[in-house]
């Protein structure tokens, strides 16, 4: 166990070391000069100078990529060039939005996906059956912004449940802070949900079909326990497949929904650096999107050996 | 009084008849086996008894056991039953434990499910269970996962399993078939054992005439969902009455002719010294790779016209060693010469070594890419010749290549799936004819095949290889076939061959000990039914 | 012939078909027709509730909805059809010749590369390519495509490797034939279903997707109707027009829908074991 865990989070390191490379060529190489790109075509050339100092371009993008890297592991991200505040305090704020949001909605999709999967695998063909597929179709099929401005019509225009949108801050107690986050949530997290109950009833009636079930049968058990002692922990494997890309998924749409809800979060700050062409800012958000897909595909891999035994090799 | 009663059983499945009036019984303290050809119903017949039917099934009839009426039964009387009064295990011993739960908590849970005890006493049945079903604790602790042990340790977990609450009537469907012979003569010991001791009524389902004539006390000949003959083994035998149960009968015992001996002094295939290692996933990221010996030092000659034998279990390298002498693997030491040309493995292969040797596989349905038709199939090889043929001349190459089977020249523009079993090993057989190759690899060609149809292709083996003077090498774990086709026959074990000689001395005088086991635990209907008359 | 019986009693494959057709037909169509110009602004007649002469109503702009969607179609489409195709393209060659040479460095690369994909959504890699070379259609195409990539040649690849353990290619191989020529002989037709199955699943995720991205201005940009970016438009004016939002909206989940249903039923009218249970 011990040994396949270390071999994962080589593999993790690897996988950051590459991305952050990849990272760094699309947004600091492929633009040519940064700085030039920055300030954009009226540009003075003393002001472009300046920047160029400022954000080190006199050396080799090697050197300077060097130096992004291990800026970043003592925490350094950089200075924002609109706003010229550190990189570090602007994401500080806004990924602990853009974060409990995406746990949130996962929380939310697994509670709801899983009693859903399991219902329909072990009553398949019956009314529940047909009602939860036809359901998950339908919220498959729902681009999750469009939920969302449905939700704000609904809840908080109309029944004035929730407010439109906004975030009154951790500060202000963490109910009152859920509770902005929880449409948000909800929008992202149904047609997370249907999907991941879609793999879950195939998953297990895939899993039920296994000769493994027929002797577990054969031992007397009924059809229930055989799906409940037997057939769930092993359908968790692709489950656990879907939980991990979903995250991901999760995060990409958590950045669309605060522009439904004006939540500040991160996807604010990288759309609104964008049209400023703050590469710094872009540039770090992304990096750290993509640290924390890639973590979670680590912990999925964890997962995976816990409920595999295979997995874990001899002991 | 008998113990088990089934009477007019008929069952169909969503309309289709699948049993038709079958009837049998069984008394306490007997093997009772249930034998015939895949589609003769035996399988379903031990289903209809666990009443774990597929979905659409509809039964009629009666079944008894102890008296009360099985069919009778709701679903929640059926699990009360199942795993305390019947006990069932299954053919493929490699999927029927559940992976992520330990042995121990498998083979508890059938004690804890019936509510027979607590969860420390069921532990404590569990490991008698499994000491006795010939897992010691000090080698196989409770704790173990099903990947951790071979199929035949799995075979004996799902047997404990089953044994647990001493069930009245223990149903073994095909139980061995996926097992070396050694490991099913040594589970077949342990089921008599376990009958002896228990008392029990054992049902043993098979497709084995040589298992059944061993093992059981009383047969049950089934065939198209019908029982077409039944009584007590030595009886029946003794004086077979249906038609069916005769040609089953000469089927199993069946030696085709091999005519004349044709071996000349030139050497076709030669093997020296061959060596094959596979190098195995490191265990740690900084580890030595560690290698395994798949075929150790082995050396052979096949000459031309003869026929050479090529026995061992499973994992004993003899796949291996085919892939090396049809040239897709490469060979870590020694050499393989055709025609005294060295086989050199992968793409720069030269065509006309590659014309010289063909191969037909064990599987009917996956030597075959089914998207294509019959005619794209067998003319695949032709791919080997300088100048492929074009059109007629194409065409007219496949159909001799199909009628030489005994298949038909309106064959060609069909798909594979509309064949059986036995036609398809044709068309494989046809295929690898179509070259006139001098040799052909027969790699466990009839392992998957009823006894019947088996022994019709064996005849056609024989019959080709005098006619068109083709050698063989034929692989098989089976030893009753190669004894009947080969001239000569090689055992191999754990990569090395470890006795070579002429197929009758072998058999009769074995010298190594490891053959003398195998031909030991090979189950043979003579052997027996002689056995029985002295 | 038989997979058309088989095709019309399938009711999700046919309800699908159906939905989609009308989609890719309403933006084929709007090449010819639209019912008003989508480029001709009329303010006078600013957002009107759908009536007799404006079925889906007007924007705040005046423009007809109904024609807006009808062009919005194209570019839906047109996107997600081409992020398709280049995952196919290059995903599923990738896939294949991992297959053929697997465990070997090629292999590992491939793989390695398409494990480093997978950890940026393909919003991520619109971020980047907008960042860097702005806004439009192009973009998303291109972010969702490179997306789809080791979708495919994960796919293709997992495929593939069961294929090669067959006896088929085993006899291929004894015949003679190379991997290249077995990839496509007899590799690939085998894998044909899945592939389709796969590509209508992608088709109706790039649609999502391309709603997504124009939604928050890295897709289409104006003058270009794109779905996504009415919905953007619309946002402001949800509470008094709610039309500006339910149409595209109902055009995005009803296309989505379409083509997912549509990628059940070739599913299970593709499914090898299915079709044998019934012959």
């Amino acid at each position: 166990m011990l040994r396949y865990s270390l071999k994962r989070l080589l593999s993790l390191g690897l996988s950051l070391l590459a991305a952050s490379a990849v990272i760094f060529l699309a947004i600091e190489v492929v633009p040519g000069d940064p700085a030039s790109y920055m300030l954009g075509i009226n540009a003075q050339p003393d002001t472009v100078a300046a920047l160029r100092a400022e954000l080190g371009l006199n050396v080799s993008a090697m050197e300077r990529y060097i130096t992004w890297v291990t800026g970043m592991l003592t925490g350094d991200f950089g200075v924002s060039y609109t706003y010229r505040t550190p990189v570090v305090d602007m994401i500080g704020d806004r990924i602990l939005i853009s974060l409990p949001l995406a746990i949130y909605a996962l929380t939310l999709s697994t509670l709801i996906a899983f009693p859903a999967g399991i219902l329909a695998a072990s009553k398949r063909g019956s009314a529940a059956d047909v009602s939860i597929m036809g359901a998950t179709q339908l919220g498959v099929a729902i681009p999750n912004f469009w939920f969302a401005m449905l939700l704000v019509v609904f809840f908080a225009i109309n029944l004035r449940w929730f407010s439109a949108g906004g975030f009154p801050g951790w500060d202000k107690g963490f109910f009152v802070s859920m509770k902005a986050l929880t449409l948000p949530a909800i929008s992202l997290a149904l047609p997370q949900a249907s999907i991941l109950a879609r793999v879950m009833r195939s998953a297990l009636i895939d899993t039920m079909n296994e000769d493994f079930i027929r002797t577990a049968r054969a031992k007397g058990l009924t059809k229930r326990q055989a799906l409940w002692r037997h057939a769930l922990r092993n359908a968790m494997i692709p489950v656990l497949t879907i939980i991990g890309l979903q995250f991901s998924f999760l995060l990409a749409g958590a950045i669309i929904i605060e522009n439904v809800f004006f939540l500040p979060g991160l996807g604010r700050l990288v759309f609104q650096s964008i049209p400023q062409r703050d590469l710094i800012v872009v540039e770090s958000v992304v990096m750290l999107l993509v640290f924390a897909v890639v973590v979670v595909t680590f912990i999925v891999d964890i997962a995976y050996a816990a409920v595999d035994p295979r997995l874990r090799g001899r002991s | 009084m008998s113990f088990l009663q089934i009477e007019n059983l008929n069952m169909s499945i969503y309309g289709i008849p699948i049993l038709k009036d079958v009837s049998l019984s069984a008394v306490k303290g007997q093997i009772i086996g249930v034998i015939g050809e895949s589609g003769s119903g035996k399988s379903m017949t031990a289903y209809s008894v666990m009443n774990l039917l597929p979905t659409g099934a509809k039964v009629s009839g009666k079944i008894a056991l102890d008296g009360q009426d099985l069919l009778a039964k709701s679903e929640a009387q059926m699990c009360a039953i199942r795993g305390s009064d019947i006990g069932m295990i299954f053919q493929e011993p490699m999927t029927a434990l559940n992976p992520v739960k330990t042995i121990g908590a498998q083979v508890a849970e059938t004690v804890l499910i019936h509510g027979n005890a607590e969860r420390s006493e069921a532990t404590a049945i569990a490991r008698d269970t499994l000491n006795r079903v010939g897992l010691p604790a000090d080698q196989f602790p409770l704790t173990r996962y099903p990947h951790e042990l071979s199929g035949g340790q799995r075979q004996r977990v799902v047997i404990a399993m089953a044994i647990a609450l001493r069930p009245k009537l223990l149903i073994a469907d095909e139980p061995t078939t996926a097992l070396d012979v050694t490991t099913q003569a040594q589970i077949l010991d342990l089921l008599k054992t376990l009958v002896a001791e228990d008392g029990m009524c054992l049902m043993l389902i098979t497709h084995d005439l040589g298992v059944v004539a061993e093992v059981a006390d009383h047969i049950v000949i089934m065939k198209g969902g019908e029982v077409v003959e039944s009584g007590e083994t030595h009886a029946l035998f003794r004086n077979m009455q249906h038609p069916y149960t005769k040609a089953l009968f000469a089927a199993s015992s069946h030696v085709p002719d091999k005519g004349a001996e044709r071996a000349s002094k030139t050497p076709l295939l030669e093997v020296r010294n061959a060596i094959r290692d596979y190098i195995l996933p490191r265990k740690s990221v900084f580890g030595k790779p560690q290698k395994f010996r798949a075929v150790s030092d082995v050396s052979f000659t096949l000459h031309d016209g003869e026929n050479l034998g090529l026995v061992g279990e499973s994992g004993c390298g003899k796949s291996t060693l085919t892939r090396a002498i049809l040239g897709l693997e490469a060979l870590q030491g020694g050499e393989i010469r055709i025609h005294g040309v060295p086989v050199e493995a992968g793409t720069h292969m030269p065509r006309d070594l590659r014309r010289k040797m063909q191969v037909v596989f064990q599987d009917p349905y996956g030597s075959f890419n089914p998207r294509h038709k019959v005619a794209r199939l067998v003319a695949e090889p032709l791919h080997l010749l300088e100048s492929e043929p074009k059109g007629s001349e194409r065409a007219k190459a496949v159909v001799d290549a199909l009628i030489s089977v005994g298949m038909q020249a309106s064959d060609v523009d069909k798909y594979i799936h509309e064949f059986s079993g036995g036609q398809r090993q044709r068309i494989a057989i046809a295929r690898a004819l179509i070259l006139r190759p001098d040799l052909i690899i027969l790699d466990e060609a009839v392992s998957a095949l009823d006894v019947s149809i088996r022994a019709q292709i064996l005849d056609l083996l024989a019959d080709l290889s005098s006619r068109l003077n083709l050698s063989y090498l034929f692989i098989s774990h089976d030893l009753s076939v190669v004894r009947s086709v080969t001239d000569r026959v090689m055992v191999m074990k754990a990569g090395k061959i470890v006795e070579y000689g002429e197929t009758e001395d072998v058999f009769t005088n074995p010298q190594h000990d490891y053959t003398k086991t195998l031909i030991a635990a090979a189950p043979s209907l003579q052997d027996a039914l002689e056995k029985e008359n002295i | 012939m038989d997979f058309v019986k088989s095709a019309l009693r399938n009711r999700s494959f046919m309800i699908g078909a159906i939905l989609a057709a009308i989609f890719v037909g309403a933006a084929l169509f709007s090449f010819l027709w639209t019912p008003f110009d989508v480029t001709k602004l009329d303010i006078p007649n600013k957002l009107q509730d759908p009536s007799a002469e404006h079925w889906f109503g007007t924007d705040h702009f005046g423009r007809d909805i109904f024609s807006m969607i009808m062009v919005g179609a194209r570019t839906s489409i047109a996107v997600a059809v081409v992020a398709v195709g280049i995952g196919i393209i290059l995903g599923v060659p990738l896939g294949l010749a991992a297959a053929a040479r697997k465990d070997s460095l090629l292999d590992e690369i491939i793989m390695r590369t398409n494990d480093l994909v997978f950890a940026f959504p393909a919003l991520l890699i619109a971020i980047m390519i907008t960042a860097v070379f702005g806004p439009s259609a192009i973009n998303a195409i291109i972010a969702i495509g490179i997306f789809n990539i080791p979708v495919f040649a994960r796919l293709t690849r997992g495929a593939a490797l069961s294929l090669w353990t067959r006896d088929f290619v085993l006899s291929a191989r004894v015949a003679g034939k190379n991997a290249t020529r077995i990839s496509i002989e007899h590799i690939l037709p085998n894998i044909l279903n899945l592939l389709i199955v796969q590509g209508s699943i992608q088709f109706s995720l790039g649609i999502l997707a391309e709603a997504g991205l124009s939604y928050v201005g890295l897709g289409a940009q104006p003058p270009i109707p794109s779905w996504g970016r009415m919905l953007a438009e619309s946002q402001t004016m949800i509470s008094f027009a709610p039309h500006l939002a339910i149409f595209p909206g109902m055009a995005i989940v009803l296309t989505v829908l379409g083509l997912n249903l549509m990628g059940d039923g070739l599913r299970d009218l593709l499914d090898p074991r299915l079709r044998r249970s019934r012959t």
